[in-house]
């Protein structure tokens, strides 16, 4: 797992710049990445973020506007449905009062039979009485004694007299009149509903019906519509409960909120006559009130729904959001780390490159100064050498043709050191002159056991005082081929260099070439007996910069060259290392090589 | 054998004519090249050692001027310097075999020179 990451992880996170000098990199790519990363990151996820939080506003908002929708339709339905239960009672009573006259309901046995039939035909009714126009009740049937009791002195009877000496005129029209819900004396929650009629005679008269509130209560609580936690009920106007609450107490109990206000949405306009409050109960919980002022009752609806339920709504649009937007930003997080880690990685790599070529084009330029002033230094030097040489030869000469001192073995022995001086010092600069031509040479065809041989005549010396055994197998049966002398030069320098920096004392450096079977390719291998190389840093070899030598004048750049060189002359370069046993370079060279690129240097 | 020495270094290319002489081999020197002409003018010979380098002009013009006179004659190059121009152009003038380059053993210079006299002129 670990090499997994150190094999993907971008080189230029690991690499300590140069910020100075010649060599220095034009960006610092671990802070170009992190400004990358964050700069993208801001414009791409600053407009998802306001996105998401505008559309859960939105959706929000959405959610509680059908929140009141909803109890808007639900306290219109319920009105409807109560006005019209409500109204088809009074109008019973009305059919009654018209259908019999005072004589016929004033008979206690027809009043007992039309309470039957209204039980029979319209369930819960209670008692049933007449009231003459004197406010007295004169006919009465029902489970108490009350005939004879007077009620004029009542507000609901005032009211109904009061009503009809203002606008009342019709002859046969009537007036009712719904009570709020009181208990009675047995205890029982009902409502009495009185209707009043002005017959032909002129005389007015009551009728008067108690009515169980059980088919109203069973109206609120089983409507379709209404939620488990939502709460339908009536109150009158003075606040007090007149239907069971699930949440606001009990019948004949003060509700705890303040009575909704009167207002014509609420009673009068078709359509629109209910109206929705927002706020918190008693308890402090976040409710929606919707109303309504029931027409031709002292009640009003009052329906409430906690605003709890809808968060669960919220919620879950909300989730979904949130989901959306956990995956849009580990996406676009994916997404944006991968391609600014991509592209950093190749501007580190295209400048790496830069650097090693500048690198090598110092390099060359180096190679090339030193071959210029080598040749100009084995020049100068030979001619007085060629000199000693002649003057020193002619001296053995005379010496050797007189005969006189052909017997001096101690003279003959001081020339033959001075001439055998003077090869040692044609050796070292006819070593410069070749080693300054081969620089300077382009494309020419050659050996590869003569380049060989070139570059390790100036190692022997190392290599016998460290005791390093050399090694060559280059056959001589080796096709000549074309290519850069130089070059080749270099790159054989560096692997050798390379390999005496590995190896301690007594080691072996073999190099060997053979040619492939199809005749197209010479294969050489460099191999050492040296520290070899671990396999985590084997991916690494080639890079620019990359060294191991640490303190020791590593430029790290060595290797990295001779990949580039090679690669230049059209072949190819790799590796084996085992650590402690030892590396091997293996280089596989065309024998046809035409240098298109080399050319353009 | 007859041979023509020109070096503008008269210090050298008088003690090689000295030391050629001990060998039986007959040369002649010049240390710059109008005398050298003036003396082909007058002299014949078989091969001419001719340093690459010399003041006012180059051994392969030297070489073309003597040729001019005296075409049978053949070359051998001698050089200080290990110039990539100076090698090319002498390899083309006269093969690579016939390049040395300072300072040269007597024994080597003599065993050239006996193998470009007695080779197959005929060719160049």
């Amino acid at each position: 797992m670990q090499n997994g990451w150190k094999r993907y992880r971008p080189k230029f996170l690991e690499h300590s710049e140069q910020t100075s000098g010649m060599y220095k990199t034009l960006f610092n790519f671990r802070r170009l990445w992190k400004q990358s990363i964050v700069i993208t990151l801001a414009v791409a996820l600053l407009p998802l973020f306001t996105l998401a939080a505008v559309d859960y506003a939105i959706s929000r908002k959405a959610i509680e506007s059908e929140l009141a929708l909803r109890t808007t339709r639900l306290v219109s339905n319920l009105r409807r449905s109560l006005t019209s239960y409500l109204e088809e009672r009074v109008f019973a009573l009305n059919f009654l009062i018209l259908d019999n006259s005072f004589e016929q309901l004033s008979d206690e046995h027809r009043l007992k039979q039309l309470l039957e039939n209204l039980k029979s035909g319209l369930g819960e009714w209670y008692d049933l009485g007449l009231i003459d126009h004197t406010g007295m009740q004169v006919n009465y049937t029902g489970p108490y004694n009350i005939r004879g009791m007077d009620y004029s002195g009542q507000d609901w009877y005032k009211n109904l007299q009061y009503k009809d000496q203002e606008t009342y005129h019709d002859a046969i029209a009537m007036r009712s009149n719904i009570s709020d819900v009181f208990l009675g004396f047995r205890m029982t929650p009902h409502l009495v509903i009185s209707v009043l009629h002005n017959d032909h005679q002129g005389r007015h008269y009551i009728l008067r019906a108690g009515l169980d509130i059980q088919q109203l209560s069973d109206i609120l609580s089983h409507h379709a519509e209404l939620g488990d936690d939502d709460d339908a009920f009536l109150i009158n106007q003075e606040g007090i409960i007149q239907t069971p609450s699930r949440h606001y107490g009990a019948i004949m109990h003060q509700f705890p909120l303040p009575v909704p206000p009167f207002s014509e949405q609420t009673h009068g306009v078709e359509g629109q006559r209910s109206r929705v409050i927002e706020g918190r109960d008693h308890t402090g919980r976040e409710i929606v009130t919707g109303y309504a002022y029931l027409a031709g009752t002292p009640f009003i609806l009052v329906v409430i729904k906690q605003k709890d339920g809808m968060a669960v709504e919220t919620w879950r649009t909300g989730g979904n959001l949130l989901l959306f937007l956990v995956g849009s930003v580990l996406t676009i997080v994916a997404v944006v780390v991968g391609i600014c880690t991509y592209l950093v990685n190749s501007i580190h790599q295209a400048d790496q490159n830069r650097l090693a070529s500048l690198h090598q084009a110092e390099f060359a330029n180096k190679m090339a100064s030193i071959g210029r002033l080598s040749a100009g230094v084995a020049h100068e030097i030979n001619n007085p050498l060629a000199i000693i040489n002649e003057k020193a030869g002619l001296i053995k000469d005379l010496f050797t043709f007189r005969k006189e001192y052909a017997a001096d073995q101690r003279l003959i022995g001081l020339i033959d050191a001075i001439i055998s001086s003077v090869d040692r010092c044609a050796t070292i600069t006819r070593q410069l002159l070749s080693f300054a031509r081969n620089i300077q040479a382009n494309i020419q065809t050659l050996h590869l056991r003569k380049v060989v041989n070139e570059v390790l005549e100036f190692q022997t010396k190392a290599a016998s005082a460290r005791n390093i055994t050399l090694d060559v197998d280059i056959p001589e049966e080796l096709p000549e081929f074309s290519s850069d002398r130089g070059k080749l030069q270099q790159v054989f320098i560096n692997l050798v260099n390379n390999a005496f920096a590995a190896m301690k004392e007594g080691g072996r450096l073999s190099i060997r070439s053979r040619l492939t079977d199809d005749g197209a390719r010479i294969v050489t291998t460099v191999r050492d007996t040296g520290c070899g190389i671990p396999p985590e840093n084997l991916g690494k070899i080639f890079d620019p910069f990359f060294t191991t030598k640490g303190g020791s004048g590593g430029t790290g750049l060595g290797l990295s060259i001779t990949y580039g060189l090679v690669t230049e002359l059209g072949g190819s370069i790799d590796l084996a290392s085992t650590v402690g046993v030892g590396t091997t370079f293996t280089i596989t060279l065309p024998l046809n090589y035409h240098a298109d690129k080399g050319d353009a240097q | 054998m007859r041979v023509l020495l020109v070096d503008d270094e008269e210090e050298l290319v008088a003690t090689l004519a000295e030391r050629l002489d001990m060998r039986g081999i007959d040369a002649t020197w010049a240390s710059e090249y109008r005398k050298a002409l003036a003396i082909v003018e007058e002299q014949e010979f078989d091969i001419a050692l001719l340093d690459v380098r010399l003041p006012e002009i180059n051994g392969l013009e030297l070489k073309r001027l003597i040729e001019a006179r005296r075409p049978a004659m053949k070359f051998i190059f001698l050089t200080g310097h290990g110039s990539e121009e100076d090698f090319n152009a002498c390899s083309a003038e006269s093969g690579k075999d016939y390049y040395l380059i300072k300072p040269v053993q007597i024994e080597v210079l003599v065993a050239k020179l006996n193998e470009v006299c007695q080779g197959p002129g005929e060719q160049g």
